[in-house]
């Protein structure tokens, strides 16, 4: 890392800012873990409480704000400390969309909880969820790490999540057809899903960041992508 | 898939010094190979870069690297002190401008400098435009008033002394005082001008007026200035040079110098980390 600044408050205002962040990400990535276990686990209050939860995110993203703002207005933050102020700005808008997401889940998980007993349905969501978790954990460790590497591997393997959401779009349906009775909780299943394959993407968006906070240059090139879906059925 | 190729300013790999080379059809004044002395002290070591033709280029870094200097030696200024000389080559199209047999006068008049504290004449503002151009021209009194309201309407000044030409200069503000050097300066129709910290003296407003007029003037002139102001050089400048100790570490479109610099130096020194 890079040598003090000549004026000491700089680094401690970049500090603080890049504090708040860390903390944005553990609640995001603890939001998500939570919000998959109470589905798998119909836990009740493990939904309620990540609901209740998401408004400190909301809180935290409008503080990395502020003082990304604040530096801007104060410091004018040039190459590397202009690359990370704008890069903490933008991460924590999709850590702030990511708790969104998985309150949504949260939400949905009352709901399923309180409808029809559907474990076997819900491994595939389990698994899915635990592959998203582990992809979010990554990119934000490489955040705190400044690991290019990591960023953009997670940046590379964001169709292997794509992949997971078309086969749960797949199995829903066969059950949907199978068991009528299923639809109600089936369709609450594939919000659930659509919304994990989401902060999917908000990963990938963070690696892209960080890519850019660390090099400067913008990740560009060709992502491989996994949609097998026409429009129709997405 | 192929990964784009990239610096990293904080890896150990990063390079000592980055000069991107221009293309030179678009040079104006190249420099080459140049080094500087006072007496033995070794003020530039080597520098070489172009500039390009009506841009602007900011010189920048610590106290002491040599941007002065280097500043000083593209009109030969130095050569008015006994003890300075510089070795190497500067490339006005055909012509090295540290050649001997160099008329330096005439040399001034084709690179006007403005100085970190405005220079004005004890005379009125009409004559200390005037002054530059009845050395090197013969103009009829029409032709004169017409290249002094020019010069004045060109340094974005005009407006605020078309009123009180026969006024002393002295009488004018610190900033309007520097907008007359400038317009003294281009009133004998240069091909470069060499600002060295000219809005060091100002406040905000007359500095934010100097580089409006540095903004306008850029359409015709090629424009050099060294400025201790970061922000003012990001803001005014296409490109950047970074020096250190009498070395050029890096120099590049300023867009890049300030967004992602190549060498650990120069981003340490833009950040606010040295110097």
């Amino acid at each position: 890392m890079a040598m003090e600044h000549t004026v000491k408050a700089f680094d401690e205002e970049l500090d603080a800012m890049t504090a708040e962040l860390a903390r944005m990400g553990g609640l995001a990535e603890a939001e998500v873990a939570d919000a998959i276990h109470a589905i798998a686990n119909s836990d009740l209050a493990l939904a309620t409480s990540v609901i209740a939860r998401d408004s400190r995110l909301d809180v935290l993203e409008r503080e990395v704000e502020r003082r990304a703002i604040r530096l801007f207005a104060l410091r004018q933050p040039v190459a590397d400390d202009l690359r990370h102020t704008v890069a903490a700005m933008k991460i924590g808008s999709n850590l702030e969309r990511v708790g969104d997401l998985a309150k949504n889940i949260a939400k949905r998980a009352v709901v399923i909880v309180e409808t029809e007993p559907v474990t076997p349905l819900t491994s595939s969501i389990e698994r899915m969820g635990d592959l998203v978790t582990d992809r979010l954990k990554t990119v934000l460790d490489a955040l705190a790490s400044r690991d290019v590497e990591a960023a953009v591997q997670v940046w590379k393997n964001d169709h292997e999540i794509d992949e997971h959401y078309d086969s749960i779009f797949r199995e829903l349906l066969t059950y949907m057809m199978g068991d009528p009775r299923t639809i109600a909780a089936c369709a609450h299943l594939l919000f659930v899903a659509k919304n994990l394959e989401r902060i999917g993407d908000h990963a990938t968006n963070i690696a892209e960041i960080l890519y850019y906070q660390i090099t400067g240059v913008e990740l560009t090139d060709e992502r491989p992508k996994s949609d097998s879906l026409t429009p129709a059925e997405a | 898939m192929t990964m784009p190729d990239v610096i990293v300013t904080a890896a150990s790999d990063a390079p000592p010094t980055h000069v991107a080379k221009l293309d030179p059809a678009r040079v104006k004044l190249a420099v080459d190979n140049l080094d500087f002395y006072y007496g033995k002290t070794h003020a530039l070591k080597g520098v070489s870069l172009g500039f390009e033709a009506k841009a602007v280029t900011a010189l920048i870094g610590p106290s002491g690297c040599g941007k002065s200097t280097l500043l000083r030696t593209l009109n030969r200024m130095f050569s008015l002190y006994p003890g300075q000389r510089a070795t190497g080559r500067i490339m006005l199209g055909e012509e090295n401008l540290l050649a001997p047999n160099v008329d330096l006068s005439k040399l001034r008049a084709r690179i006007g400098m403005v100085f970190q504290k405005p220079t004005p004449f004890p005379m009125s503002i009409f004559d200390n435009v005037g002054f530059g151009v009845r050395l090197y021209e013969t103009l009829n009194r029409a032709d004169l008033e017409d290249r002094v309201e020019e010069s004045l309407r060109r340094a974005a000044i005009w407006d605020e002394v078309k009123d009180k030409l026969k006024n002393s200069a002295l009488g004018l503000s610190g900033g309007q005082q520097q907008r007359l050097c400038v317009a003294r300066c281009i009133a004998v129709r240069p091909e470069i001008l060499l600002l060295d910290e000219p809005t060091s003296a100002l406040d905000p407003i007359s500095s934010a007026k100097l580089e409006e007029t540095i903004a306008q003037l850029k359409a015709d002139y090629t424009i050099i200035i060294v400025t201790h102001n970061m922000g003012q050089a990001a803001r005014v400048s296409k490109h950047t040079a970074f020096m250190y100790l009498g070395d050029l570490i890096e120099f590049g479109e300023t867009e890049t110098v300030f967004t992602r610099p190549v060498t650990r130096r120069a981003s340490d020194y833009i950040t606010g980390r040295f110097g």
